[in-house]
C-alpha cells in the first residue's frame, strides 16, 4: 500500500494522511493508491502539511499499518534509544514493531 | 572569553528580527518551503526525522556559565529536557517547533548566542582546540583568531550561497586536537618559519580537507600568512571556491574536490592572484581589532604556586585524574574533561539538569568557562588540582564522572537513524552495545587509548574516517549493515581509516570490534596504542581474526 | 525555473522588468549581449553575465559598458555575487543589475556586492523588499558598497594593514 506522510508546518510533528486530514498516528494512515500526487499537491498548497511524500507500507500480521522501511518506522514511533520520547512510551513491545 | 559590544549585539538582534519576519512569511504562505529552506538553514533549523532540529552555534566551543544555563533552559522550555553536543562543538535540539524558533533565537541573543550559519551553504561554526588557553604546547590562544574569522564570515554578502557548506578550524599547536586537516580550511597559528620558528606569529593555511563520501587530508597551501593579512587571504581562498567550486553535482561541490581537481599548485596560484588583488582594497581589519579581541582571551587570574600533588588514595578518583585530566600550562591547574559517555549512554547527550550542574561547576571551578569538544564531551579548562577531588565527587553523583577520555568507551557517534533522516543505520545502539561489552568484560581498561567513531551514513558526521576504529552504517538491501574501518587518526599524523572487508549486522559489528581489540591485545608491543600496533602489523592479522 | 519564457499571470514580471533601482541616471536602453558576443562587438554597451562566465573578461572594456546584467538562474548559485564585486573592485561605475531568481532575502547581500538595480523574475512584495534593504544597521566586513564595516567604526581610521600601507 502507499501512504502519505509529512510534517506539520508549525510544530514539525510527523503526520500521516488518514483519508480526511493529517494524523499523528501511523495506524490511521490511509492507502492512497494512485491518488498520492493529487492529495500531496492540494494539501501542501493549503499549508495543511509541509513537505509531504508517499511511502510504501503494508499491513503487519496484527493488521496495523507498518511502513516498509525502518527509517519510516522510526519516524512513525520515535527514537529507538529513547522509548520515553516515543508515541508509545508505556508499550514495551513498541521497539519490536520498529525493528 | 569574547563579550559582545553594542555592534555584535545589534547584529544578532537584527538576525532574530529577520528570521522572525521570514518565519511569519512562511507561515502565511508568502514563502514556499523551497524558498524558506535555505533561510531557515542559515539559522540552523533543519526539518529532521522527528521534528524541526535546531543547531545552536558554540563559537570555537567556548561557553560561559550563563550560556550553559541558557542552553539548559531552552532544553526545558522548548524541547524535551535534553540537548546533544556535536562533533563540531555545537549543540542540537531535536524537538523544536517552527513557531517557537524565533523566540528561541531571541532567548539565545540575550546571552550572546545564536544559530547563525550552523547549516546551509555558507561558512559554518569555526572550531578550535578545546584546550585553548590552557594547553602548554600552543604558540598562542587560537580563539581570538577564530573570533576575528567568525565576525568576518557572518552575513558575508559574497559567500552566503557557496557551492556547499564550508568548515574552518583554527589551532595553534603542533598536536592537532581539532582534526584541523580534515576541514575545508584548517589554520594553524605558527611562528614565522623563515626565522627558524622564532619569528612573529602568522597562519599556516591547509585547504581542501574533509570527510564524507571522499575523505581527503588538506594539503598545505600557504605556510605563512602574516596576521595582518589573515582576513584578506581567507577571502581569496573563499572567492576562488565560490567562483570555481562545482555546482553541477552536490557530491562534488566541496572545496576538497576543487583543490583535488585543480591540483594544489594551481589552486594555490589562483588564490595568490586573488590575494594580490584583494590586498589593494584594504579589506583587512586593523591590527587594533585583533588586539581588542585578544584582550578578552587573557589568562584568568590564576593563583600562582598552588600545590601540584593530588591525594590518589581513592582509586576511582585516581583513575579519573589519570584519564580525564590534561596538563595545564599553569602549575597547580589541570584541564578536566566531563565525560558525556556513561557506559551504555547516548554519546554527547546531556539533560537540562546536567547542563545546569556543568554551568555551576564551570562557575565554581573553572573561572566561569567550559568548552564543548569535537569528541562530544565538556571540558572545564582551568581547575585547581587541589579541588579536583571535590569536583569529581560532584560529577560522579550526577553520572558525569566516567573516567574514559580517549578510551574505547569514549565513543564519538552521530545521532544516526534514530534521529537523522540522512542516515542509513542507527549508530547509538551500536555505541551503547560496544560500551557495555567492554565495560562488562573489563577489557576496556586494558585497551588504553582507542578512539572509536561511528557514523550512521557516508556523510561522516561521526568522523568515522578518523577513528582508530571507525564504523560506517550502510543500507544493505533495506537492512542496517555496518562496515569496520581501522587506522584512522585526526592528529598531527592524520590518516584515513581503511575498510576491513564485508560488513556486519548490529550484533556482528560489536563482535568485530571486540575481535579487533583482541588482536591488538595479543600483538601489542610495550607502550603501543591500538593505532600504533595496527600501523606496525597492518590489516592482515585483523582480517584473519574477523573473517577467518 | 526562472529562465523560461514568462507567462502572463500573477507574480510574474515582464522579461527583466526592473523593480528596484538605486541610480539617478536614465536606465540604459541597450539590449544586453552575452559576454562572448560583447567582447567581439565594439558597439555593444550592455552585457549579461551568466554564472559560468568570467567577469574579468570585461575588465578591459569597462569604459564602454553602461549596463551589466548578472543572471541568477537559481538563487542558491552565488557566483554572480563574486562577479558583481569583481566589477566594482575594478572601478566599474555603470548600472549593475541582478536578474532572474532574485528573492527578497538576497537583496541586502546583493546591494553589498555592488548591485544597484534588480529585475526579479517574480515580482517581489514591495514592503518586504523595503524591509530587506533597510534591515541591517551594521555590517561586519568590507564589500563593494560604501558601508563602513564594524571594525572601522570600532577603531576609526587608524593604522590599517590594507589601504593605508
Amino acid at each position: 500500500m502507499k501512504i502519505l506522510t509529512g510534517n506539520d508546518l508549525k510544530t514539525g510533528a510527523v503526520t500521516w494522511w488518514d483519508g480526511t486530514g493529517w494524523s499523528l498516528h501511523v495506524e490511521q494512515a490511509a492507502d492512497v493508491g494512485e491518488d498520492g500526487e493529487l492529495i500531496i499537491a492540494r494539501e501542501e498548497a493549503a499549508r495543511r502539511v509541509n513537505v509531504p511524500y508517499a511511502i510504501a507500507a503494508e499491513r503487519g500480521p496484527d493488521g496495523r499499518v507498518r511502513p516498509a522501511h525502518i527509517k519510516d518506522r522510526i519516524r512513525a514511533l520515535g527514537p529507538t534509544v529513547r522509548p520515553d520520547l516515543t508515541l508509545r512510551p508505556a508499550d514495551p513491545t513498541a521497539g519490536n514493531w520498529v525493528i | 572569553m569574547y563579550r559582545y559590544d553594542t555592534y555584535d549585539q545589534a547584529m544578532v538582534d537584527t538576525r532574530v528580527a529577520e528570521f522572525r519576519d521570514q518565519t511569519r512569511r512562511r507561515l502565511e504562505g508568502k514563502l514556499s518551503e523551497d524558498q524558506f529552506k535555505p533561510l531557515r538553514l542559515m539559522n540552523g533549523l533543519y526539518l529532521q526525522l522527528h521534528a524541526y532540529m535546531l543547531r545552536v552555534a558554540v563559537p570555537y566551543g567556548t561557553l560561559s556559565s550563563a550560556q550553559m544555563h541558557a542552553l539548559a533552559d531552552i532544553a526545558d522550555k522548548y524541547d524535551r529536557g535534553y540537548g546533544h553536543f556535536t562533533t563540531r562543538q555545537n549543540i542540537q535540539y531535536n524537538w523544536i517547533k517552527l513557531e517557537d524558533a524565533p523566540d528561541i533565537l531571541a532567548d539565545l541573543a540575550k546571552v550572546e548566542m545564536h544559530a547563525i550559519q550552523t547549516s546551509g551553504n555558507c561558512i559554518r561554526n569555526i572550531s578550535s582546540d578545546h584546550y585553548a588557553g590552557a594547553a602548554a604546547d600552543e604558540a598562542t590562544d587560537p580563539r581570538p583568531y577564530a573570533e576575528l574569522l567568525r565576525q568576518w564570515s557572518s552575513f558575508h554578502p559574497e559567500f552566503s550561497a557557496l557551492p556547499r557548506k564550508f568548515k574552518i578550524a583554527v589551532i595553534a599547536s603542533e598536536t592537532d586536537r581539532a582534526a584541523m586537516r580534515l576541514h575545508d580550511i584548517g589554520i594553524r597559528l605558527v611562528r614565522n618559519p623563515d626565522a627558524n620558528g622564532a619569528g612573529e606569529l602568522g597562519a599556516a593555511f591547509y585547504v581542501g580537507g574533509g570527510m564524507g563520501r571522499t575523505p581527503m587530508i588538506a594539503p598545505l597551501i600557504r605556510d605563512f600568512v602574516p596576521l595582518e593579512q589573515l582576513i584578506t587571504y581567507s577571502e581569496a581562498c573563499l572567492r576562488v571556491y565560490n567562483r570555481h567550486g562545482r555546482r553541477d553535482n552536490k557530491y562534488k561541490a566541496r572545496i576538497k574536490i576543487l583543490v583535488h581537481e585543480l591540483g594544489e599548485d594551481e589552486y594555490r596560484r589562483q588564490v595568490e592572484e586573488e590575494f594580490a588583488h584583494l590586498l589593494t582594497l584594504g579589506i583587512e581589519p586593523p591590527f587594533a581589532e585583533l588586539e581588542r579581541i585578544r584582550t578578552y582571551f587573557a589568562d584568568p587570574a590564576f593563583t600562582p604556586g598552588l600545590p601540584e600533588s593530588i591525594d590518589r588514595s581513592d582509586p576511582d578518583f585516581a583513575l579519573w585524574v589519570d584519564r580525564n585530566c590534561h596538563t595545564h600550562k599553569q602549575p597547580g591547574y589541570v584541564a578536566a574533561t566531563i565525560s558525556l559517555k556513561p557506559v551504555g549512554g547516548i554519546p554527547g547527550d546531556a539533560t537540562a539538569a546536567q547542563m545546569h550542574l556543568m554551568a555551576e561547576l564551570a562557575r565554581d571551578y573553572s573561572f566561569d568557562e567550559c568548552r564543548v569538544t569535537h569528541a562530544q564531551n565538556i571540558v572545564l579548562p582551568h581547575v585547581e588540582q587541589q579541588r579536583l577531588y571535590e569536583l569529581w565527587q560532584k560529577l560522579e553523583a550526577a553520572g558525569l564522572g566516567t573516567a574514559n577520555l580517549d578510551q574505547v568507551g569514549d565513543i564519538i557517534a552521530c545521532p544516526g537513524l534514530d534521529y537523522c533522516s540522512l542516515a542509513n543505520a542507527r549508530s547509538i545502539p551500536v555505541a551503547q552495545k560496544i560500551s557495555e561489552r567492554f565495560a562488562a568484560s573489563g577489557k576496556g581498561d586494558a585497551l588504553g587509548e582507542l578512539k572509536l567513531k561511528i557514523s550512521g551514513c557516508i556523510n561522516a558526521c561521526g568522523h568515522h574516517h578518523a577513528g582508530h576504529i571507525g564504523i560506517l552504517g550502510v543500507d544493505k538491501k533495506g537492512l542496517e549493515n555496518y562496515q569496520l574501518l581501522l587506522g584512522g587518526s585526526e592528529g598531527a599524523d592524520t590518516s584515513l581509516g581503511k575498510i576491513t572487508g564485508p560488513g556486519f549486522d548490529e550484533d556482528g559489528i560489536v563482535d568485530a570490534v571486540e575481535k579487533a581489540a583482541d588482536v591488538y591485545l595479543a600483538q601489542r608491543s610495550e607502550g603501543e596504542r591500538f593505532l600504533d600496533t595496527y600501523r606496525r602489523i597492518g590489516m592482515e592479522p585483523f582480517k584473519e581474526a574477523l573473517y577467518g | 525555473m526562472a529562465d523560461t519564457l514568462p507567462l502572463p499571470g500573477e507574480g510574474r514580471s515582464e522579461v527583466d522588468e526592473v523593480q528596484f533601482r538605486f541610480r539617478d541616471d536614465e536606465p540604459a536602453d541597450h539590449p544586453a549581449v552575452t559576454v562572448d558576443a560583447f567582447v567581439g562587438q565594439t558597439n555593444a554597451a550592455a552585457v549579461r553575465i551568466e554564472p559560468g562566465d568570467d567577469a574579468r573578461a570585461l575588465l578591459p572594456h569597462l569604459a564602454r559598458i553602461a549596463l551589466v546584467e548578472v543572471n541568477f538562474p537559481a538563487f542558491t548559485d552565488g557566483r554572480g555575487m563574486s562577479a558583481a564585486r569583481i566589477l566594482r573592485e575594478a572601478g566599474y561605475t555603470g548600472e549593475l543589475r541582478a536578474v532572474g531568481d532574485v528573492l527578497v532575502d538576497q537583496l541586502a547581500f546583493m546591494r553589498r556586492c555592488g548591485f544597484d538595480s534588480f529585475a526579479p523574475a517574480h515580482r517581489l512584495d514591495a514592503e518586504d523588499a523595503a524591509a530587506a534593504f533597510a534591515r541591517w544597521p551594521h555590517v561586519y566586513q568590507s564589500a563593494a558598497d560604501a558601508r563602513v564595516p564594524i571594525w572601522r567604526l570600532r577603531h576609526g581610521s587608524g593604522p590599517n594593514g590594507g589601504a593605508d600601507g
